[in-house]
């Protein structure tokens, strides 16, 4: 092994400043700021505060709405993940097989990805209004008591849905590296061999495929952590009833809607702890057991 | 070179501009949408020609609770707006936040104007007043809660399509009748559940909605809509929605949707949401809110709608400039206008008064309605109106309460039981015990 030294002992350091600058604007202080706030109860105006230690924790982890939300989230993620890259295995299938105009289906497919969450929101939402939409006439019409503004499994399916179709395209697009990369003369054998198009998908190329799933695990989740606040902002606001509330929702709702700061950043300490686990469960236990060919 | 040197003119152009039209910027932060939303523009239009010191700045900031809470963030980040509208149930957050605002008597008196408050309407005073008299808010457009029904559904169930059901039973009634006849797919509707079904529900039957005359008296309050007159009242709207007699919108004012696309026959609402209405073009006519018989009933339903707080920590030529704007407003001939094209009720006497004598209520049956109904009688303790320092919070936990129960997953008395229970706590905590 070949050990690298740098000769000049300042530039390395002048290299990096610009990404550790960022880590401590955009991560350290807005962490701290947190852990502050969260030992701290506060008037909506900041005008007066005073110190509580774990008090706000204490109230979060009594409250049945908060272990509510965990319950929705977990449903929420594991629903939408799977849901998203699902779709997208199977449209990176499809795509690999066209022959003429591959470049303008993987085009077309990757155009959601470039809609803001809340402009996706707002489409589905159009669609699926009970009081607007096109499809929802169309869903009542056909005798479905569609009424996503009540009943709660029917706004978590809307948010799933809507949640999954924005990630679909960049599922898409590593699900297609991914095939691109297996080598043609493996599935030629096994075709030889008598291997019929589903055996050679489960047997060849899905475990092939098996880092690139890992990854689009991990990004699917976070990704339906955290990035899907605007989704649920626009489509169903939490509601009904709290049916659609995760736990980023959750500390948004308690902290900007209902002015309770301290509970809301409470909320938000036990949201990084719950990611750090998450994120160093996945990289230590999982990772190992991929195969990466 | 050259991009440089037009960058340069162009940044010299900009400053001259600038600096040539030296009007004080003044932000107003509101909420209104659709045909209301015009009316704002409009006025700010107006209120810049007559003048060239200042410059008032209409900014849309979402429903009325997204407005309060940009707010608050601003205010907290230090970058508040002049003037912010702030809705009913945010004004008891607004009133616990001392030095966060200026009233705006002394904001009137800044700008050198005097602040009469006998030239407004009595009841909307005392609603935006401390308990000792001293007038916070401006009141912009104040509404009360009214009936409105489509007059050919009405025709086509084989209703009285001149006479709009005047209890509450008649409308569960002519709702069923709706629905059983084919006129419309849903009988009935209702924006606000938590204003018009349950503040209003208790101020217009004279029925507590919590202690301490529900708020007005003081901070610390029990609530009490969990009494058996709610529950009747939210059973049969629960029993209604089984079927869809009853439709249910959303939390603040999405169902005048219902209502304008012609699903719904009935709708209650603000007399303030007159303006889509009209817009709609449809064939609608207007009656009372609907009460429960009793004695003594109708009592008065309590002022609605939004007023216009400013903040403090601003320049004294911003509240110089707040203050000629609001002296602008209070014009008689801007307030009746503003009354006879929104639907928002006349916050001056002398615009009610103009608006008598002319003979826009012969022309227009029904616009008198949500005055009469807040001004007809002398406000008891439980129709004053409902402060809390969370209303906001506390009409979401309702909400959330309702839709568990619109979709069938509890019957009326345990939602209200929850909602009271949920309320009480929230309240209790926010008031630091």
């Amino acid at each position: 092994m070949q050990s690298v030294v740098f000769p000049n002992k300042i530039l390395p350091y002048f290299l990096v400043v610009p990404q550790i600058v960022l880590t401590v604007v955009f991560f350290f202080w807005p962490a701290g700021q947190a852990l502050y706030q969260s030992a701290m109860r506060e008037d909506p105006f900041g005008l007066q505060s005073g110190f509580v230690g774990l008090a706000n924790f204490r109230q979060i982890l009594a409250d049945p709405n908060y272990l509510h939300a965990v319950q929705v989230t977990v449903v929420f993620s594991v629903a939408t993940a799977v849901l998203s890259m699902a779709v997208a295995l199977i449209l990176a299938n499809a795509a690999d097989l066209v022959v003429r105009g591959k470049g303008l289906y993987r085009t077309m497919l990757i155009i959601p990805y470039a809609v803001a969450p809340a402009v996706a929101g707002m489409l589905w939402l159009f669609m699926f209004n009970p009081s607007m939409g096109t499809l929802a006439y169309l869903l009542r019409r056909n005798g479905i008591a569609w009424d996503p503004l009540l009943n709660g499994d029917q706004a978590m399916v809307l948010v799933v849905v809507a949640a999954a179709w924005k990630q679909i395209s960049y599922n898409f697009l590593f699900f297609v590296a991914g095939l691109q990369a297996i080598p043609k003369s493996l599935l030629e054998a096994a075709a030889i061999d008598g291997a019929r198009g589903s055996r050679r998908f489960w047997t060849i190329v899905f475990p092939l495929l098996a880092p690139t799933t890992f990854f689009l695990l991990v990004v699917n989740t976070v990704y339906a952590f955290f990035d899907t606040f605007g989704i649920i902002h626009s489509v169903t606001g939490g509601g009904p009833a709290k049916a659609t509330e995760t736990l980023v929702y959750k500390v948004y709702n308690d902290g900007f809607v209902n002015l309770n700061l301290g509970s809301s950043a409470a909320q938000s300490v036990v949201l990084m702890v719950i990611v750090i686990g998450l994120t160093a469960f996945q990289f230590r236990f999982v990772e190992r057991r991929v195969h990466y060919g | 070179m050259k991009t440089i040197l037009a960058s340069t003119i162009a940044t010299t152009a900009l400053l001259m501009a600038s600096s040539a039209m030296a009007a004080t910027e003044i932000q107003w932060w509101h909420a209104m949408t659709g045909a209301n939303n015009e009316v704002v523009d409009q006025l700010a239009k107006e209120f810049n020609e007559s003048q060239k010191d200042y410059k008032i700045v209409p900014v849309f900031k979402g429903t009325y609770p997204e407005t309060l809470n940009a707010g608050i963030a601003a205010f907290r980040a230090k970058q508040p707006p002049a003037i912010i509208q702030v809705f009913d149930a945010g004004s008891g957050v607004m009133m616990g936040a001392q030095g966060a605002i200026v009233p705006v008597a002394d904001v009137l008196t800044k700008g050198g104007f005097k602040f009469d408050k006998a030239a407004y309407l009595p009841g909307i005073v005392a609603y935006y007043s401390k308990p000792d008299g001293t007038m916070l808010s401006f009141p912009y457009n104040s509404s009360s809660p009214i009936l409105y029904y489509n007059r050919d559904i009405f025709q086509k169930a084989g209703l009285d399509a001149a006479n709009p059901p005047k209890t509450w039973p008649d409308v569960f009634e002519a709702a069923k009748k709706i629905k059983t006849s084919g006129a419309a797919s849903c009988g009935f509707t209702s924006t606000w559940l938590t204003w018009i079904q349950t503040e209003n529900l208790a101020a217009w039957n004279n029925v507590s909605y919590g202690s301490n005359e529900n708020g007005l008296g003081g901070v610390d309050v029990k609530l009490a809509f969990n009494s058996d007159f709610f529950v009747k009242h939210f059973q049969s709207i629960a029993d209604l929605a089984k079927d869809g007699t009853f439709r249910y919108g959303g939390r603040t004012s999405e169902a005048k949707q219902l209502f304008t696309s012609g699903e719904c026959g009935i709708l209650t609402e603000s007399s303030g949401g007159l303006g889509d209405i009209v817009k709609s073009g449809m064939n609608y006519g207007i009656g009372q809110l609907p009460y429960y018989e009793g004695y003594g009933r109708p009592q008065n339903t309590i002022p609605g709608g939004a007023s216009l707080w400013v903040f403090a920590g601003k320049s004294d030529a911003e509240y110089k400039g707040t203050a000629a704007f609001f002296n602008f407003l209070s014009q008689t001939k801007i307030q009746a206008r503003l009354h006879q094209v929104s639907g928002y009720l006349p916050v001056t006497m002398a615009a009610y008064d103009e608006t008598k004598t002319s003979d826009f209520y012969q022309k227009n049956p029904g616009r008198e309605t949500p005055i009469q109904q807040m001004l007809g009688k002398a406000p008891t303790a439980n129709s004053k109106g409902v402060r809390l320092v969370n209303l906001p919070q506390v009409r979401d936990i309702m909400n959330e309460e309702f839709e568990s129960m619109l979709a069938g997953k509890q019957d009326a008395k345990t939602a209200l039981n929850k909602a009271v229970e949920r309320g009480n706590a929230a309240i209790q905590q926010a008031i630091g015990k």
